[in-house]
């Protein structure tokens, strides 16, 4: 195979990874909805744990999305 | 044709040729959007601060609800002891939010008319985040001595599982810059490149002929929409920078829990 074939055809299964990030998105902010629209109260003082697991979930999708930069544009 | 290329946003070119010692030391357009960047949060919160009314007016009720959000999350994540370090916290955050708005502008009058974000370039995060881990390791170890290291060990565990916590704790430490600096860059580079293929796509579209062109009103609503999501990311990942911040800082504060 042509190795810029192999570049192109290796960054778009790179991207493949964020497809466990947005389920893990997902489930962040739909445990928290749950959680939330059961105790309102509570809800308020937790957005700082929200957007913490949603930081530390999403680091691993924006990782497989920088080796596919890496491929297209350094490799 | 207009060129199209995605990636060209983040090309850094130099403003005023300046070489020394055998180095290139120009004044580049990424150093002017940090100087703008710097001053642009200065004047905000020099014009906001200088009534220091006790009604305060609009600018000064910003500046106040943006303090009183820091330090609302400093003190919840890194305890009341972490409010000594507000003020790097405080920074680090309008640092990174008005770099990240500021990279929002689609004209902006700087070398070729387009706006410039600092934070989708992986030197400038990595700087950042090196500063973090920096500051949690001089201070933890000048606090804590050699019982900062007590991190690795968290407390109340059978003896044998030690064999496997630590080094996960260690690799996690390691991996902290990391994953701090390519957040941020990631987040930021992908989103720019978003709203530029999508701006692409009108080009293409509009240079193809009359039926296409009357279509690139889909890509040009979704830009509208993708700018709105970009403002939200701009901030979040400030405020998401700030709370790591503060995260790393407590374990510097209190190790060993």
């Amino acid at each position: 195979m042509d190795a810029e074939a192999a570049k192109y055809i290796g960054a778009g299964l790179a991207t493949l990874g964020l497809l466990g990030a947005a389920f893990g998105v997902g489930n962040i902010f739909a445990s928290f909805l749950q959680g939330a629209l059961r105790n309102p109260g509570a809800a308020q003082q937790n957005f700082g744990t929200l957007v913490f697991g949603f930081a530390v979930t999403e680091a691993l999708g924006i990782f497989a999305f920088v080796i596919a930069m890496l491929l297209l544009f350094a490799v | 044709m207009a060129d199209t290329n995605p990636i060209k946003q983040f090309e850094v070119h130099p403003i005023g040729r300046f070489e020394a010692f055998g180095y290139d030391l120009s004044f580049s357009n990424s150093a002017y959007f940090m100087v703008l960047t710097v001053v642009v949060a200065l004047a905000f919160f020099l014009l906001a601060t200088s009534s220091r009314s006790i009604i305060p007016n609009r600018a000064q009720s910003v500046a106040e609800i943006m303090y009183g959000f820091i330090a609302d999350m400093v003190r919840s994540t890194a305890g009341p002891d972490g409010l000594k370090f507000f003020p790097f916290v405080f920074s680090l955050f309008i640092f990174i939010l008005v770099a990240n708005m500021l990279g929002m502008f689609p004209y902006f009058p700087a070398p070729g008319w387009h706006s410039f974000t600092i934070t989708s370039q992986i030197i400038v995060t990595v700087f950042l985040a090196c500063l973090v881990m920096l500051v949690v390791l001089g201070y933890g170890l000048f606090k804590h001595g050699i019982g900062f290291f007590k991190l690795f060990f968290p407390s109340g565990l059978p003896a044998p599982l030690y064999f496997i916590v630590t080094p996960i704790e260690i690799i996690s430490f390691l991996s902290r810059p990391v994953s701090l600096s390519l957040r941020l860059f990631g987040n930021m580079l992908a989103g720019h490149l978003l709203l530029k293929v999508f701006a692409g796509f009108i080009v293409t579209m509009t240079g193809a002929g009359f039926a296409t062109g009357v279509l690139s009103i889909f890509p040009f609503a979704m830009i509208v929409g993708l700018t709105g999501l970009e403002f939200l990311v701009a901030f979040l990942q400030a405020y998401v920078f700030a709370i790591l911040t503060c995260i790393y800082l407590s374990d510097a504060l209190h190790p060993g829990h």
